[in-house]
């Protein structure tokens, strides 16, 4: 039993990192009707805010300590974080501590102007063209970016650490009652899964709630009659790109701590959280979450070593298995509506 | 002039060909060994090989998405398993390659079977995201379950204790053909300050290629070809008129995983060595990427696609520092500087923002590719010449290349 739960905790962070990608990734097809192969790199160059963050805290000069000696007997030369000089001590060690989740504030702004001239730029003109040219032109999009953030921050990963204060492992076994150490359970997943929770509430509460995310939904069924009523429905949709390019950033930002970010790592989860849409629906919303979560969790089952004995290798092609009986026996997805791209 | 059954104007195409491909040691090397244009030169065997390989893999693709439409992002799959069926041919018989690239062929033909039974019941990104999910399958549990087969990340080699039944006392320790050469024969021809390789792996290659590329072009002649044709452009249509597209679209996808097939057992005669970095989905990108490049649906826009990628791989990835600085020394130094800055943008290790940035470029602005850009500027002269002959010609006739 503690196993099981152990590896249900354990699907839900990458499960969120798959929802919030295919989350992004449906809201741009729902809305401009175009397949963005390009989104994982959102995804990674969000992921790369946190290190620009992460190499800015990071900057330093050196100061002698005239308190302390090294080894020698010499006055101590220690390196001192600008952040700490500017702010005082203690606030900038806070700062550099947090740093992770304070790149979201950086991450934000940056996704924002990302997709808006990704969508004007580029997008803008593939409206009527065929899917195949989309995901063409985004697939040498999504290699562009990729090569850029190569050659800014080269080819290895680079460690982000979460705030200390998250650093350990929870007794989430404790809690159900069972014994100490059974489920051992990183914070920062936790954390990870609650924002993940939070950040799709959002963008549904946006959506369900306010009058400008009634007039999307409107336009995402009937494109051309919201337009006759004289409302302005492409820059709406350009917005609706740039809040899924920033859900995409903003994930990658936070999943830093669970995987040190590479230059590769968008197109890691490009091919999986497309299988996630397709799975879940194109298209539909609710769809994509839910399949993020399942797909997340199952993942991390057949990954159980009991299971991995009974069929090898399951761990590596559940996903995919799952997609292909998917399409082949109800091609609209879990929780597709009938008639959007079922051919 | 009427040969192999082909048309006067294709017999001249197929010769042109033929011709071009026997001569491209010497093409390909345009400037002499001396001097500042050597690393232009593109004529060395290792190179040479990958132009014709890389061309019958985007020959077969395009016999796929040329002709019909359907965007497969999984056929680097098939390139894997040519490879590893020619390894394994050279660990059982022994290093002849016609045993294995026979295996190879049939081996993907199999696996295309299956694939494209399965994946063709959709059309459009599902087709495509069906072939990734089973590429992505087949690139995962070559890592993993099937280490027995694949070997794994250490790849898939040849061993002094492999059984190699078939081998002979007299018989060669490299890849080759029937004894007669080894793959890696060559002879150094100069000719002045000119050096020309000569390889026996390259006209195996090129000789397999010429093949590839006629079978390509009777499939283009054909009413299998047009049916094809027919397939991408109305499909719906074609099901109205009673027509099961079904068992078309299955046959090209087979023959093109035949010719990725094949490819990739040209790859393991050239170099006995087969990975499953092979069958990763940005190897299945990167043939999308040639057939897009040089023209989709069109007979020469793969092979052209295939020998620019190949060839611009090789030759920006060879660009550093000291090349630039002796090529902008011309330059005042701050200009100089300057521009060396922007040029490590693309090329060296960062040559695949080129290729990213040109693919964008082709979609958007030349959706036909290097093919239709030749037409369109072949059209204009066409054009202008037309106009001072003050004769109205009519709409340009296509072409052989198309």
């Amino acid at each position: 039993m503690d196993a099981i739960i152990l590896q249900l905790l354990n699907g839900l962070d990458k499960g969120s990192a798959y929802a919030l990608i295919a989350l992004g990734l449906t809201l741009i097809f729902g809305t401009l009707g175009v397949v963005n192969f390009a989104h994982g790199a959102l995804f990674m160059i969000g992921a790369f805010c946190a290190v620009t963050l992460q190499k800015i805290m990071g900057l330093s000069f050196e100061q002698v300590d005239p308190t302390k000696t090294d080894f020698l007997g010499k006055p101590l030369v220690v390196k001192v974080p600008y952040v700490e000089s500017w702010f005082g001590a203690d606030f900038g060690a806070w700062l550099i501590n947090w740093q992770v989740p304070l790149s979201i504030l950086l991450a934000i702004p940056v996704m924002l102007i990302v997709g808006f001239v990704m969508e004007r730029g580029l997008i803008k003109h593939f409206y009527k063209r065929p899917h195949a040219d989309q995901i063409l032109v985004t697939f040498g999009l999504a290699i562009v970016l990729q090569e850029l953030v190569k050659y800014f921050f080269g080819a290895n990963p680079i460690q982000t650490g979460a705030p200390s204060q998250f650093s350990g492992s929870m007794d989430f076994g404790v809690l159900l009652g069972f014994d100490p150490m059974a489920i051992m359970y990183p914070y920062w997943r936790l954390v990870y899964f609650l924002f993940a929770a939070v950040v799709i509430f959002g963008v549904f509460a946006f959506l369900q709630f306010t009058t400008f995310g009634m007039v999307v939904r409107a336009g995402m069924a009937d494109r051309e009659t919201v337009g006759l009523l004289g409302i302005n429905i492409d820059r709406r949709f350009t917005l609706m790109f740039g809040l899924a390019a920033a859900v995409a950033g903003v994930a990658g930002v936070m999943y830093t701590p669970i995987l040190a970010p590479n230059y590769h790592m968008g197109m890691d989860f490009l091919v999986l959280s497309f299988v996630v849409v397709v799975v879940g629906g194109m298209g539909s919303l609710p769809g994509a979450v839910a399949a993020g979560f399942l797909l997340g969790i199952l993942q991390s089952f057949a990954s159980m070593n009991e299971i991995k004995s009974l069929i090898p290798g399951i761990d590596q092609v559940i996903i995919y298995l799952v997609a292909i009986l998917i399409l082949l026996t109800r091609p609209r997805g879990l929780l597709g509506r009938a008639g959007v791209m079922e051919e | 002039m009427k040969m192999l059954g082909l048309s006067n104007k294709d017999t001249t195409f197929l010769l042109i060909v033929v011709g071009l491909t026997l001569l491209t040691p010497f093409l390909l090397q345009p400037f002499p060994v001396a001097s500042g244009g050597n690393m232009f030169n593109a004529g060395y065997p290792d190179l040479m090989q990958r132009f014709a390989i890389f061309g019958i893999f985007a020959i077969g693709f395009n016999i796929l998405f040329g002709l019909t439409g359907y965007l497969s992002f999984g056929h680097a799959a098939f390139l894997g398993v040519g490879s590893y069926s020619v390894v394994w041919m050279y660990k059982l018989l022994g290093y002849n390659v016609v045993p294995g690239l026979i295996l190879a062929i049939i081996v993907s033909a199999l696996f295309a079977l299956l694939i494209g039974y399965i994946s063709l019941r959709r059309s459009g990104i599902y087709f495509s995201i069906l072939t990734l999910a089973f590429a992505q399958m087949m690139y995962n549990l070559a890592y993993s379950v099937l280490t027995p087969l694949t070997n794994g990340e250490t790849g898939l080699q040849v061993y002094s204790n492999d059984p190699q039944v078939l081998r002979g006392p007299e018989h060669l320790d490299a890849p080759h053909f029937f004894n007669l050469f080894k793959m890696t024969d060559s002879t150094k021809l100069t000719l002045g300050g000119w050096e020309f390789t000569l390889s026996a792996g390259y006209y195996f290659t090129a000789v397999i290629a010429i093949i590839a590329f006629y079978i390509s072009l009777r499939i283009f002649r054909s009413p299998f070809g047009l049916m094809l044709r027919a397939i991408k452009t109305n499909q719906t249509r074609l099901n109205y008129t009673g027509i099961n597209t079904r068992p078309y679209t299955l046959a090209a996808f087979v023959i093109s995983g035949m010719y990725a097939g094949l490819a990739g057992g040209l790859l393991a005669a050239m170099d006995p060595l087969a990975g499953a970095e092979r069958m990763q989905w940005t190897a299945s990108g990167e043939v999308v990427l040639m057939v897009i490049l040089g023209g989709a649906g069109t007979l020469m826009g793969p092979v052209l696609g295939a020998g620019f990628i190949k060839y611009f791989e090789n030759i920006f990835s060879k660009i550093n520092d000291g090349v630039l600085h002796q090529w902008f020394a011309w330059m005042p130094d701050g200009l100089e500087n300057v521009i060396i800055t922007i040029s490590h943008f693309f090329v060296g290790k960062s040559w695949h923002l080129t290729l990213g940035l040109l693919f964008m470029l082709v979609v958007i602005f030349l959706p036909g590719g290097l093919v239709e850009g030749g037409q369109r500027i072949a059209a204009r002269f066409r054009g202008r010449k037309a106009k001072d002959d003050a004769t109205h010609a009519a709409k340009t006739q296509p072409s052989a290349a198309e």
